[in-house]
């Protein structure tokens, strides 16, 4: 029983992490109508760079931290204004395609700079592991819940009580009626892919820590395992990335302890396959209209 | 002077002429290959750039004509792979001309095979949502053969017996360049580039999407599988790493490359991607960084305001 719950636990920490990585995605669909395939090495770029100010840069930890979520949201936002922006009106064939070179860019920049050999990190959490009963929880597990919930939290207060939050809302409704009310709706795409970008950076920083080396490809398969779970929940809903991101991790974690530790990616897309086939809306997702 | 002549050819005569240009092709390839004008390293790429040039062409049945994303080709490549390997490994009493092209076939039907049932879920489908599904089942397919006993899981498979010739190469590639093309002009293929114009429009007209869909993916994953058989009995080892989806998307950068939609586009990228980076031996690292750029900028240039950007940027100023 202990095992389970251990497992359940671990599930929820990768879970978390994938959900804060889904929640990239689905913002940036929701309002930009596109998949950012590179937003997987978002998570690359946020590790490298938490990398280079503690380890390289001997910057204060605090301050590395938000210098990488930095680093990250800008180059979210450079992302968007050179590879997205001049695509918006183009099909989508073109756009996941330059997606995709994004994606490759990123790779390989990293790879060229880091090279391939994975880098040891040691992890910047010192929480000592907690015990209820017979169950240990590990530090590392609960700043992740911690940090995680904190931002769901204040991210849906955001999206929902500020200015910008419903500026955000408004263009993902409609883009054109929401220019004719005086929403900048270039700034709107901007400040998504940051804020998308920032939490990506989170995500890459606590999966750093929790798995302690460094690769030019570690963002690759979280990230298209988060965009699994953004799916699942339901693209474009931001509750939906959340549940669907704790649910995935969930999944992994035990088909992992008790199917078979490599059969699990396929199960995990598994869930992808069967969503799609059974409510392509996804959990919490709303149903669209096709019009001619 | 070349439409001249061009004109001039009309139905057998062109075919004659194309069947000449296919014996002289293959007389130049064994040229290459058999005599000493190759050094070591240039014969070696021969069988992977053929390998290249039938992945390239098969994708673009898929990303070209039919107009959806698949990244998930790498995975019906293994699929043919393993199939193929497997049975030459096994079935040792045929002798190696009948085992191999049994191979060849099996290997193609087999992936034929998963491209119908991959098709059918994926169908509903459509742009960004059908080319993640492709990729998680290219996924699958790899984790699947990673976990098998038969495919040697991740150790893979050894000891192939190698029956890959560059004659066999350079027939599967005829074939599939020739099956391309031909679909390309027949009812089917029109069908299929109708829905990739206007799905609806398509449909409203009789055609019948999901079938041609399935049709679509079923030939591309059949030659996918054949290039993969070859590819197998090449190296005579197998890995399933080797069909990750990086594998996947550097096919598609032949078939962006070349122009989608263009056989003789995917076939020039194919043979000019495989060449160049092992004659810039120095680039090698820039490999993939190359890759991201050309996709990029081709997609930027090509549908996006990058035009009226580079124009606007060389101060010409276009009369609307």
């Amino acid at each position: 029983m202990e095992s389970v719950i251990e497992q359940i636990i671990n599930g929820l920490r990768t879970g978390s992490i994938y959900a804060l990585i889904a929640l990239g995605y689905t913002m940036v669909y929701g309002i930009a109508k596109m998949i950012n395939f590179a937003h997987g090495d978002i998570i690359m770029v946020g590790a490298y760079s938490l990398y280079v100010f503690i380890s390289l840069l001997h910057i204060p930890v605090i301050l590395s931290i938000l210098l990488s979520i930095l680093v990250c949201a800008l180059l979210g936002i450079t992302m968007e204004k050179v590879a997205y922006k001049p695509l918006r009106n183009a099909p989508p064939l073109a756009v996941l395609i330059t997606a995709i070179g994004m994606s490759f860019l990123l790779q390989s920049l990293a790879l060229l700079i880091f090279k391939a050999n994975p880098i040891p990190f040691k992890s910047i959490i010192k929480l000592a592991p907690v015990k209820i009963g017979s169950i240990t929880i590990a530090g590392i597990s609960i700043i992740t819940f911690l940090v995680t919930t904190l931002i769901m939290i204040f991210l849906t207060l955001f999206i929902r009580y500020t200015k910008a939050g419903r500026a955000m809302r408004a263009v993902s409704e409609d883009r054109q009626a929401a220019e004719l009310m005086g929403i900048d709706v270039n700034r709107t795409i901007s400040m998504v892919f940051a804020i998308g970008s920032a939490l990506g950076a989170v995500a890459g920083i606590l999966y750093v820590c929790q798995y302690q080396t460094l690769q030019p490809t570690l963002g690759a398969l979280p990230g298209i395992k988060a965009f699994v779970a953004a799916v699942f929940g339901g693209i474009g809903s931001v509750p939906g990335a959340m549940l669907g991101g704790i649910l995935l991790g969930v999944i992994e974690s035990i088909s992992k302890a008790y199917i078979s530790s490599e059969l699990a990616d396929a199960i995990v897309f598994s869930v992808l396959v069967l969503v799609l086939l059974l409510k392509p809306s996804g959990l919490l997702g709303k149903n669209r209209i096709e019009k001619v | 002077m070349i439409e001249k002549i061009r004109e001039k050819m009309t139905g057998r005569n062109r075919k004659l002429m194309m069947i000449g240009v296919m014996i002289v092709g293959y007389i130049a390839c064994v040229f290459l290959a058999e005599g000493n004008l190759l050094n070591r390293q240039m014969k070696s790429l021969i069988v992977p750039l053929g390998i290249n040039i039938i992945l390239a062409v098969s994708l673009n049945i898929t990303t070209g004509f039919l107009g959806e994303l698949s990244l998930g080709h790498a995975g019906f490549m293994a699929i043919g792979a393993y199939t193929g390997a497997i049975f030459t490994k096994y079935v040792t009493w045929l002798s190696p001309f009948p085992a191999f092209l049994i191979a060849i076939l099996l290997g193609g039907v087999m992936a034929a095979i998963f491209g119908v049932l991959i098709g059918m879920p994926v169908l509903r489908l459509k742009g960004d949502y059908l080319a993640i599904v492709t990729l998680a089942f290219g996924e699958i397919i790899r984790s699947v053969i990673n976990a098998m006993d038969v495919t040697g899981g991740a150790k893979g498979l050894s000891k192939i017996p190698t029956y890959t010739t560059y004659t066999w190469v350079y027939l599967v590639i005829i074939v599939t360049i020739v099956v391309a093309r031909r679909l390309l002009h027949s009812r089917q293929g029109r069908a299929i580039v109708s829905i990739r114009e206007n799905t609806i429009a398509a449909e409203a007209m009789g055609v019948q999407v999901t079938r041609y869909k399935i049709l679509a993916f079923a030939i591309a994953a059949f030659f996918a599988g054949m290039a993969g058989v070859l590819y197998a009995h090449n190296f005579s080892i197998l890995k399933p790493d080797t069909f990750d989806y990086n594998k996947s998307i550097d096919i598609l950068v032949f078939v962006v490359l070349g122009g989608m939609g263009s056989i003789k586009g995917s076939v020039i990228a194919a043979t000019v991607l495989t060449i160049l980076p092992e004659v810039l031996r120095s680039a090698d690292d820039l490999r993939k960084l190359l890759y991201a750029l050309a996709l990029i900028v081709i997609m930027v240039y090509k549908s996006g305001n990058g035009k009226e950007m580079i124009s606007r940027l060389l101060k010409k100023k276009e009369a609307v």
